[in-house]
């Protein structure tokens, strides 16, 4: 499929180039399907069972019988971490759903309305982009107790914001755009307008936006589990993972490295797969 | 509208927003679990002391009242008490912001060390397998958690080779460029992820614009190009994508200071969001809206001052 | 006609670029001389190759983009030389004018430093000095209240003031050879009319050769003293500039002339070219033009017509120019 030309009675607008698959985008979806395989099937990846205390082989360094070493509680770490592609994989999913549908919805409809409600929400969205991100996570975390269930409401009532001012900002582009007058003018009413051919169109840098957001997500889910605030032992979850083997640094590197490089690995595929999305849908 | 008039009306806006963040950081406070009172007394809990402790904290009056107090003590600089260090909360900034910023400001210098010439080479190599090798290292570091990098950073170059301290700071001032070299350096890493990539992009932009083409075409040496004309203008959108993101900058910051015990800001938040410092949270949170604000404001003013078609209107 | 050395010999130009369809052959064996004090159009439909053409004698492109064939300005082949001389050639003694001054003028500079990099780089003047002469420059080009307007940035310009300032900048080291590519163009006809004044009047008070690039033959004949003819990359037809409107020996050339409207007496009807421009990446064998011309047959298609001359200065490539229509003398 070669690229198109606009065409304003056909149900999308949106140009799409050749189809030009970029490698790194298929290594990114390759790292993502690992991730999830493991997510959804751990029991065919993993060598032990995760949460069996051995205290015969604690602090074991990577061998053939645990091929990522042991825990001071003689875990195996290299179970461990597939049990937490499960853990990781799920809040990627729910720290950015809700944002990208919600944030979304709102971007659209202050973009495409103004006036009352882009004030209203604009200094709602002014407000919070102010702080960091992280402190206002830690603090609705706070509040609510450390748990994942926790850390979801926390990032979805936050984090929408950010889907929010991306998507306004493109709708009030394409709602100047020549082809929606040219749609105006052939008599289409409102609503179509808007559904069929604004929202494709502004809505795409969020898709974009959400691959990349799914990464970020993982990063945060890890910072957060690392300070105690994210999942709660015994759940895997990498970033618990890591703060678990801190002490251990010099003696047995191994309990924080591999779920590190697993969670960098993991984060690198989403944006790689986010890169090759906004390639492919760059309007070009 | 001139420069310094637009400024003023710039600062006045904040005001309102100001207030608002007051107000939010009041009733968020508020909602925390757990009565302060029972917090402070903790096993000499009886009905007259919680009585006495609500009425000296002013926690028994009315909400609206509670917010007028507030409101007056903060435009005083009162910004109250900490319960558990027992210090003036402002006295408790004043000591640990600047460290912070320090940090911060820090991270952005490496940051930008890191990503400039880097963006430079990847762009005018592009398609290379420097450019190739360069971005993937970039990849890697907008994946790498600052938690991780950190650790790792310590337990190298800190705990193993010796190279640096493991965490604290320095002395003096000055000290400090070597005490926070890898807390920074951990927090820039990311940062010079994000950067490199945003500027390399530009770079490409601008390297087919016309002018650069006319500046060619004369005969100006290519060194001079890539200054005046290129950098000059690629880095427009480079230095307002930074000034947006210092934000992100101080929340890793919490990280940093968590893992490298730097007695800043961050990790002041988050002890007092779990010790129910009420005086603390407000203080520190209205301390950032702030700061940042200040440094959206300083953002804005650069990109007026950077690109000269932006009208101060 | 003084029998004087030529100013600038071009002597098989070939210019490739390289695309993710192939090889591009932009600019295909192109030859022509310029004497001092000339102004020599070219003249093609986009993609004809004649901003190649121009960008290659300043060396503009970088590889892989090939540049072969000899460039002799003043006697020197400046595709041989080093880049330390080109940076000697370039903005010094040929100067460059494009198309859309918004934005071939860096917006974020003072139209003031943009002339005083020139003068910097290539007169070696700095300071007051420098500013006295970027002033005159300025006025030259007819810029009203030159000494403050040093301190405007480009988007404070009108267009017409845009351009102006461009031609300032390209005068900064008073060249020999002005190239100018579509300079008025992206200009309002009023507006153009003055550029074109001010070029010409330049041309008298500096002595300088200009090689003037268009789509539009009411710019050629109101400015050039010859003129060239484009077609996908190839030099079809080269004449003095009376000779090309009064009798083309080309079937492009004719084609062009018949689509110019003619006021007066005669209303004839407009007369499009047939047919879409051609793909330089895919050309047909034997002549470009043939798909489009009226004149073809399969002699045309056989081989690629080479310039012959029919009389004095006036050379073509088709092989059928003797069959061409005549136009009238003078009209307007």
């Amino acid at each position: 499929m070669s690229s198109s030309t606009v065409n304003v009675g056909a149900a999308t607008v949106v140009r799409r180039k050749r189809l030009t698959v970029k490698p790194t985008m298929i290594l990114g979806i390759g790292i993502v399907a690992t991730a999830l395989l493991m997510a959804i099937f751990p029991s065919l990846f993993a060598t032990h069972d995760p949460n069996k205390f051995d205290y015969g082989a604690i602090l074991q360094a990577p061998s053939a019988a645990h091929w990522f070493g042991t825990d001071n509680f003689g875990r195996d770490v290299f179970s461990r971490v597939v049990h937490g592609a499960r853990t990781d994989l799920q809040i990627a999913l729910f720290t950015t759903l809700f944002p990208f549908i919600f944030g979304t919805l709102i971007g659209a409809l202050t973009g495409y309305f103004g006036r009352w409600l882009d004030a209203i929400f604009g200094r709602i969205v002014d407000v919070v982009m102010v702080f960091p991100f992280l402190i206002l996570v830690i603090a609705i975390v706070a509040m609510l107790g450390p748990g994942l269930k926790n850390m979801f409401i926390a990032v979805s009532i936050v984090g929408w914001v950010y889907y929010a001012r991306l998507v306004r900002g493109e709708t009030i582009v394409q709602k100047r755009s020549d082809y929606v007058s040219a749609a105006k003018v052939m008599g289409y009413s409102p609503t179509r307008v808007v559904f069929r051919h604004i929202f494709p169109n502004a809505v795409t840098p969020a898709v974009v936006y959400w691959m990349t957001d799914m990464s970020l997500g993982i990063l945060l889910g890890a910072s957060l589990g690392y300070l105690g605030l994210g999942a709660q032992p015994p759940t895997a979850e990498w970033g618990v993972m890591v703060a678990d083997g801190k002490n251990f640094m010099t003696t047995a590197p191994w309990i924080s490295t591999f779920p590190g490089l697993v969670l960098t690995a993991v984060g690198v595929g989403f944006s790689l797969v986010g890169d090759g999305l906004a390639d492919i849908l760059r309007p070009k | 509208m001139n420069r310094w008039a637009y400024l003023l009306a710039r600062i006045l806006q904040m005001i309102p927003t100001l207030v608002v963040i007051m107000i939010l950081v009041f009733a968020l406070v508020r909602l925390l679990p757990g009565n302060p009172a029972v917090a402070i007394l903790g096993d000499r809990v009886t009905d007259e002391a919680v009585a006495r402790v609500n009425q000296e904290l002013g926690l028994d009056k009315p909400l609206p009242m509670q917010f007028w107090i507030f409101f007056n003590r903060v435009i005083r600089g009162d910004l109250g008490e900490s319960i558990n260090l027992k210090m003036a909360v402002t006295r408790l900034i004043g000591d640990r912001l600047p460290i912070t910023l320090f940090l911060t400001a820090y991270a952005g210098l490496l940051a930008a060390v890191m990503a400039i010439p880097m963006a430079v080479l990847s762009a005018l190599k592009r398609g290379t397998w420097i450019d190739n090798l360069i971005r993937a290292v970039f990849q890697i570091g907008l994946s790498l958690p600052v938690f991780y990098v950190s650790l790792q950073l310590l337990t190298v170059f800190g705990a193993q080779l010796r190279w640096f301290p493991v965490g604290g700071i320095g002395p003096t001032p000055a000290s400090n460029f070597y005490f926070l070299f890898l807390p920074a350096l951990s927090l820039g890493f990311y940062m010079a992820a994000i950067l490199m990539r945003s500027l390399r992009a530009s770079i490409l932009e601008v390297l087919t614009s016309d002018y650069v083409s006319f500046a060619r075409a004369k005969g100006i040496r290519p060194r001079l190009v890539l200054t005046r004309h290129v950098l000059r203008n690629a880095m427009i959108s480079t230095v307002t994508l930074f000034g947006l993101s210092i934000g992100q900058l101080m929340g890793g910051a919490v990280i940093t200071e968590t893992v490298f015990a730097i007695p800043g800001v961050g990790r002041l938040m988050v002890d007092a969001i779990f010790g129910r410092d009420y005086a603390v949270v407000q203080g520190l949170t209205l301390a950032f809206a702030v700061v940042i604000m200040v440094i959206f404001l300083l953002t804005d003013l650069a990109y007026t001052v950077l690109d000269p078609r932006t009208k101060v209107a | 006609m003084t029998s004087a050395e030529p100013l600038l010999s071009i002597r098989n130009l070939n210019t490739t670029f390289h695309t993710n369809r192939g090889p591009l052959h932009a600019v295909r064996n192109v030859n022509f001389d310029l004497q001092p004090g000339e102004v020599l159009g070219i003249v093609g439909e986009s993609g004809s190759g004649k901003s190649v053409t121009l960008r290659s004698i300043l060396r503009l492109f970088q590889p892989p983009t090939q540049v072969r064939g000899e460039i002799f300005w003043k006697g020197e082949d400046v595709l041989k030389a080093s880049r330390r001389r080109m940076l000697q050639v370039t903005g010094a003694e040929i100067s460059m004018i494009f198309q859309e001054p918004m934005t071939a003028l860096n917006p974020v500079l003072t139209v003031g430093s943009q002339i005083l990099e020139s003068l910097n780089a290539h007169e070696g003047l700095r300071g007051a000095a420098a500013v006295t002469r970027a002033t005159e420059l300025l006025e030259l080009v007819g810029i009203p209240s030159p000494r403050e307007r040093l301190a405007a940035y480009p988007h404070e310009f009108s267009g017409g003031m845009r351009q102006r300032a461009m031609i300032a900048i390209a005068l900064a080291s008073s060249p020999q050879l002005l190239l100018a590519d579509e300079p008025t163009t992206a200009l309002d006809v009023t507006i153009q009319d003055q550029i074109l004044k001010l070029i010409l009047s330049l041309r008298e008070k500096l002595n300088m050769s200009v090689i003037l690039v268009t789509h539009d033959l009411g710019v050629i004949a109101q400015t050039c003293d010859r003129v060239a003819v484009m077609y996908a990359g190839k030099l079809v037809e080269l004449a003095p500039v009376r000779n090309l409107f009064t009798e083309p020996k080309h079937a492009y050339t004719v084609g062009l002339r018949l689509s110019l409207p003619e006021g007066g007496d005669s209303r004839q009807p407009l007369q499009p070219i047939p047919g879409s421009p051609p793909d330089v990446t895919n050309l047909p064998r034997g002549c470009a033009f043939a798909p489009r011309c009226a004149y073809v047959t399969d002699a045309c298609r056989e081989a690629e017509p080479e310039l012959v001359q029919t009389s004095e200065g006036h050379l073509t490539a088709c092989i059928h120019h003797a069959k061409l229509p005549v136009f009238g003398d003078g009209k307007a």
